[in-house]
């Protein structure tokens, strides 16, 4: 593995992960790999115990109340950390992007908030940009293509970092998918409440992963690999989904999300 | 135009079974997503552009009445008249007015949603006077008794026999088998049509992308041409805009020109701008003896200094429906109001009420793809959430949903139970999944399961397997990972 190293982090390198409710249910491996891509980065990986939800979802439903509670606990959890990073691209930017708004008129969380703001990373977004990561040990044979997430590209500019490290990766192979940049049809609640239009728009999205003719689906939010996932086995395609972190980290032994054992 | 925003739903639904539309708007994108990129591509400066014109907006919106006045004494020492419209009601009786005093039979009009916010064309229907749309989406439309399905496109959703059949039914008197079969051959139709109505029109009604300030002129952008020639041709000219469209001076108007046909087309210029100074002076050609200009608020004005304000930058492009999924998949008339799109979910609620539009706002990923493309920065998916957060508060969402939203946050604001809830929850589905991993039904997820299958989880949650390696790692005295 080779270390650039742009920005020392502390000195200790330690850094808090934020594993993310989703990981934390459904995919814990993401957060296996991650604190393994982050170890071999030379990093010290604490999980902070208190941690749960971002808040988003009430955040996104108009709860406004609850989710500044949340973020005012992800806040005081968070604190102390030189570095915080978190394996999704959405999650990451609700603490980026959204926190700092959501407690603007608190004066005294504001500061706090932006704080916590500035040292909060998607997790390719910190081994590349703030650790100068060129590349990673690992295997995987596959011809792969990865789905940008809407939030981490969009509000965090996560496009080349995963592309990257991937290209690092001894035996994969890149294909770029026809509208990658376009969204998946998740959306938090969106893909219950207004099924129908989430369909139309994961429907499209399988086309485009077929025809690149790619046999991996990687990405780095567990709710759009969730919503692709399960569309594609309901397809009875042959395309496994996976996180980006487990094929960066090498921990692909796992079945691929919604496949059987 | 009575909305049914609420129908959202249904009309969606609707949409998605209409394999006409899914045509339509499927491909609507992909090509003017690709000319606009382009010719952003080819303009260094653009993101510093986009900054002015959001400057410029700010600016204007701070002093909102000042520049407004400016306007008004310059249109009037131009010897033009401004009539000041709170409601709908308001300017509809006005531009009455002004047709029933110079006896108008006939008004021709050039593209305007403003007028399609007034639902204009029925109330002059009414009144005995006959509105003719000389856009040629907009005749296209009023044969057909539609409403348009984009602000800048208003028949993109008609695909080229729709219209043949329309033109065919509308113009019994040409012969039936005549070729229709090009765009061209339909323009050079619609072109004979109006010809005639362009010089029986007693007065012209158009919109207006801008108002200068420091000129007092109104300024029209098109491709076709028919917004001058309604302009000009007939005696009376009158203006149909809004409030927020005034600019503070001609310099600024090359600002949005530079930004506007990119953003609506990829077009570096349109064929036309028409920049309109008052009635027509002594030794001029041609013009109007009437300048007219109709500018109306109907709940504009309460958006500013409020949270929402930027909404009133739009310049009315198009690029957030073009650029947008949702849209994508189901079209312009299923937002069922004027306005579609992230641009219709953002401003709609501030017009006739989040009570009767609550689902547009709700009708969005925010995947933010609008708010990348927006040439004035308007921060859509922010002002969508903050329509959301009125909704919430005046408890207009289901009570399951805001119960299940604040049984989450409770039980996240207590990590220990939360972790053991969780750890069930993980379990339970895990078991659920079997061998096949995964759940083709779940309570309260149908909306999920009925298209796709919910990819169980590993089973046992990450938290807790990291203290059970703790553990372990403990007992054998071994270091390594931590839990703080
Ligand atoms: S909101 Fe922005 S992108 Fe949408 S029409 Fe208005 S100016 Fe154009």
């Amino acid at each position: 593995m080779e270390l650039g190293g742009k920005l020392e982090v502390g000195r200790s390198r330690r850094v808090a992960l934020y594993v993310t409710c989703l990981v934390d249910v459904m995919r814990p491996s993401v957060g296996f790999a991650a604190i393994k891509l982050l170890e071999d980065a030379g990093c010290e990986v604490v999980i902070p115990e208190h941690q749960t939800c971002c808040g988003q979802p009430a955040y996104n439903a108009g709860g406004e109340a609850d989710a500044k509670a949340l973020a005012r606990q992800v806040v005081e959890t968070f604190e102390p950390f030189d570095a915080v990073v978190v394996p999704s691209g959405s999650c990451a930017g609700m603490i980026r992007d959204h926190y700092p708004k959501l407690l603007a008129a608190e004066p005294e969380w504001r500061d706090r908030a932006a704080g916590l703001a500035a040292r909060t990373h998607e997790l390719t977004s910190f081994l590349v940009d703030v650790l100068g990561l060129e590349s990673v040990e690992a295997d995987y044979k596959g011809t792969v293509c990865y789905h940008d997430s809407c939030a981490g590209l969009r509000e965090l500019n996560v496009k080349q970092q995963p592309r990257k490290l991937l290209r690092s990766v001894r035996g994969v192979e890149m294909r770029e998918m026809d509208d990658a940049e376009v969204c998946c049809g998740f959306g938090g609640l969106f893909c219950v409440k207004y099924a129908d239009i989430s369909n139309q728009m994961v429907s499209r999205k399988m086309d485009n992963i077929e025809a690149s003719g790619a046999d991996t689906l990687l990405a780095g939010d567990l709710g759009c690999l969730l919503n692709m996932a399960g569309k594609l086995t309901r397809q009875g395609s042959r395309v496994k989904v996976r996180h980006v972190a487990e094929v960066l980290a090498g921990m692909t032994d796992l079945p691929a999300i919604g496949e059987e054992h | 135009m009575q909305p049914s925003c609420n129908s959202f739903k249904q009309q969606a639904a609707q949409a998605l079974r209409d394999p006409k539309l899914q045509g339509a708007f499927g491909k609507l994108g992909d090509g003017l997503q690709a000319r606009r990129a382009a010719a952003v591509g080819q303009l260094p400066e653009f993101e510093a552009l986009r900054e002015d014109a959001r400057r410029i907006k700010r600016r204007v919106m701070s002093d909102l009445d000042t520049w407004l006045e400016q306007f008004e004494q310059k249109v009037r020492g131009q010897g033009g008249h401004l009539h000041w419209a709170s409601t709908a009601d308001d300017a509809r009786e006005a531009i009455l007015a002004i047709c029933q005093r110079v006896g108008a039979k006939t008004v021709t009009k050039g593209k305007s949603m403003v007028t399609e916010e007034l639902g204009l064309n029925d109330y002059l229907v009414d009144q005995g006077i006959t509105p003719v749309e000389t856009d040629l989406g907009e005749y296209i439309l009023q044969l057909r008794r539609e409403a348009p399905s984009h602000i800048v496109m208003p028949a993109v959703h008609l695909a080229q026999d729709d219209i043949e059949r329309t033109f065919v039914e509308s113009h019994p008197q040409l012969p039936p088998d005549r070729d229709l079969s090009t765009a061209e051959s339909l323009v050079a139709e619609a072109r004979q049509e109006l010809r005639e109505l362009f010089f029986k029109a007693d007065v012209g009604i158009t919109g207006a992308n801008f108002m200068i300030a420091e000129t007092g002129s109104t300024v029209i952008v098109t491709n076709e041409g028919n917004g001058d020639l309604t302009q000009t041709l007939a005696r009376v000219h009158v203006v149909v805009t809004t409030i927020e469209r005034v600019i503070p001076t001609l310099e600024d108007l090359s600002t949005f020109l530079r930004l506007l046909p990119r953003s609506a087309t990829g077009q570096d210029a349109t064929a036309y701008v028409t920049l309109s100074s008052g009635p027509k002076r002594e030794g001029d050609m041609h013009g109007p003896e009437e300048f007219h200009v109709v500018v109306l608020d109907n709940g504009r004005s309460e958006l500013l200094g409020g949270e929402n304000q930027d909404i009133l930058n739009c310049i009315r492009c198009g690029a957030c429906m073009n650029h947008c999924p949702v849209y994508g998949a189901v079209g312009g008339h299923a937002y069922g109001w004027v306005y579609p799109g992230p641009l219709g979910a953002a401003l709609t609620p501030a017009l006739i009420g989040v009570e009767k539009s609550a689902a547009l706002p709700n009708a969005s990923t925010f995947c933010g793809q609008c708010v990348a493309v927006c040439p004035v920065k308007i921060p859509l998916t922010d002002i969508m959430r903050r329509w959301r957060v009125r909704e919430h508060g005046q408890k207009m969402t289901s009570p399951l949903a805001r119960a299940g939203l604040s049984v989450w946050a409770w039980l996240a604001s207590r990590p220990a139970l939360y972790r053991k809830l969780t750890g069930l929850a993980a379990w339970g589905m895990a078991l659920c999944g079997g061998r096949r991993r995964r759940l083709s039904r779940m309570p309260l997820a149908g909306g999920w399961t009925r298209y796709r299958d919910f990819p169980a989880p590993e089973g046992e949650t990450f938290h807790a397997q990291l203290a059970r390696r703790k553990k372990r790692a403990s007992k054998t005295g071994a270091g390594g990972l931590c839990h703080e």
